[in-house]
């Protein structure tokens, strides 16, 4: 049972390898505030197998993840607390 | 919502996948600027890195031209470029590995005069100058402008670096307080040095220019890293800020630059 979600942002990661889709996830966890929600479409294989572990390892929370009707996968990510979006360059 | 295009997403995804630099950390580099101070032996690598890296503005000064004798270990400039000006040989390179970035050249000699105004444009030095009153003046110069800086030297099979963040870690002169006398260090031609150790010993000053930018890591701050490549004996000898130190102790004597004469050189 998965309570309703709200998802702040997508990354469709359809047909990216590894390890861009990591780069692609990454990306897009920057840009959102913590706690927001990362939606990230994955490949069936090595990306829903190294995705989300990868993610969770930088501290990152994997809420959940989902076989969609084409064979890939929605992974839910939630932001870690205490990760600033990302800042301006200094100059 | 992402400052990269596809194609740097890609050309710095390596960056981009570390923990510890990530997206955030590729951004500060694109919005950096770093200066290295001589294109010879500890620059040329430097100065690879930091393009390749995507150093937003990469400085080099430089008031030497390109000689034969160079190739054997300064890897940016090539046979052809025997006769051109180190600064235009090298900004070539750079921008050939990564047109994003911009070089501006420094055709001069670094002296007392110039230095402030030059550094001033920085966020962080790369000292890889091929003599001792260079290295004593990016020092005084980089504490009283308060931009840190890596210092660098190589003779032989000899290297030594350590990493300055001026009003929180021991400088140059903390340590070494004068150049050495003028007869007391073999001159450049006359002493050699081993090709390879000088990339072994500017990368090592490019990482800490990309440590220092991105935050990640710490930096090699209060200590001396010395290797003697003939054994590969890696040695650190911790350092500590001076009190009476001539320029960052508490009642510093050297408080304006001033051209030192001429002594021997170091080896880059
Ligand atoms: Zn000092």
């Amino acid at each position: 049972m998965t309570t309703e979600v709200r998802i702040d942002a997508k990354k469709n990661c359809r047909g990216v390898g590894c390890p861009m889709n990591l780069v692609h996830a990454k990306v897009g966890l920057a840009a959102l505030e913590p706690g927001q929600v990362l939606e990230i479409i994955l490949d069936h294989g090595p990306p829903v197998n190294n995705v989300p572990a990868s993610v969770e390892q930088e501290g990152h929370t994997v809420l959940d993840r989902r076989r969609l009707d084409d064979g890939s996968w929605s992974v839910l990510v939630r932001k870690a607390a205490g990760m600033r979006p990302h800042r301006p360059p200094r100059t | 919502m992402t400052p990269f295009s596809q194609q740097q997403l890609e050309r710095y995804s390596r960056h981009i996948l570390l923990q510890d630099v990530g997206v955030e950390g590729q951004i500060r580099l694109c919005g950096a600027r770093v200066l290295i101070v001589g294109a010879g032996g500890l620059g040329a690598p430097a100065a690879l890195y930091l393009a390749a890296a995507g150093v937003g503005t990469v400085g080099i000064v430089d008031n030497d031209h390109v000689d034969i004798s160079n190739l054997q270990r300064q890897i940016i400039h090539f046979t052809k470029d025997i006769g051109v000006a180190k600064v235009e040989s090298a900004a070539e390179k750079m921008q050939a590995i990564n047109p994003g970035i911009r070089v501006r050249t420094h055709p001069a000699f670094l002296c007392a005069d110039n230095i402030r105004e030059i550094i001033r444009d920085y966020d962080f030095v790369i000292d890889g100058a091929d003599n001792f009153p260079t290295k004593f003046l990016v020092n005084d110069a980089c504490v009283m402008e308060g931009i840190p800086f890596s210092h660098g030297g190589i003779l032989r099979f000899d290297g030594q670096t350590m990493t300055i963040v001026p009003g929180k870690s021991a400088c140059y002169r903390c340590t070494f307080r004068t150049p050495p006398p003028a007869d007391a260090v073999p001159t450049c031609s006359q002493a050699g040095v081993l090709g390879a150790i000088a990339g072994m010993l500017g990368t090592i000053q490019a990482a800490e220019a990309l440590k220092f930018i991105t935050g990640a890591g710490e930096l090699l701050t209060n200590a001396l890293l010395t290797f003697d490549a003939r054994t590969m004996h890696f040695r650190r000898i911790p350092l500590r800020p001076q009190d009476d130190c001539p320029v960052c102790g508490a009642a510093p004597t050297i408080t304006a630059l001033e051209d030192m004469e001429q002594s021997a050189c170091s080896l880059t």
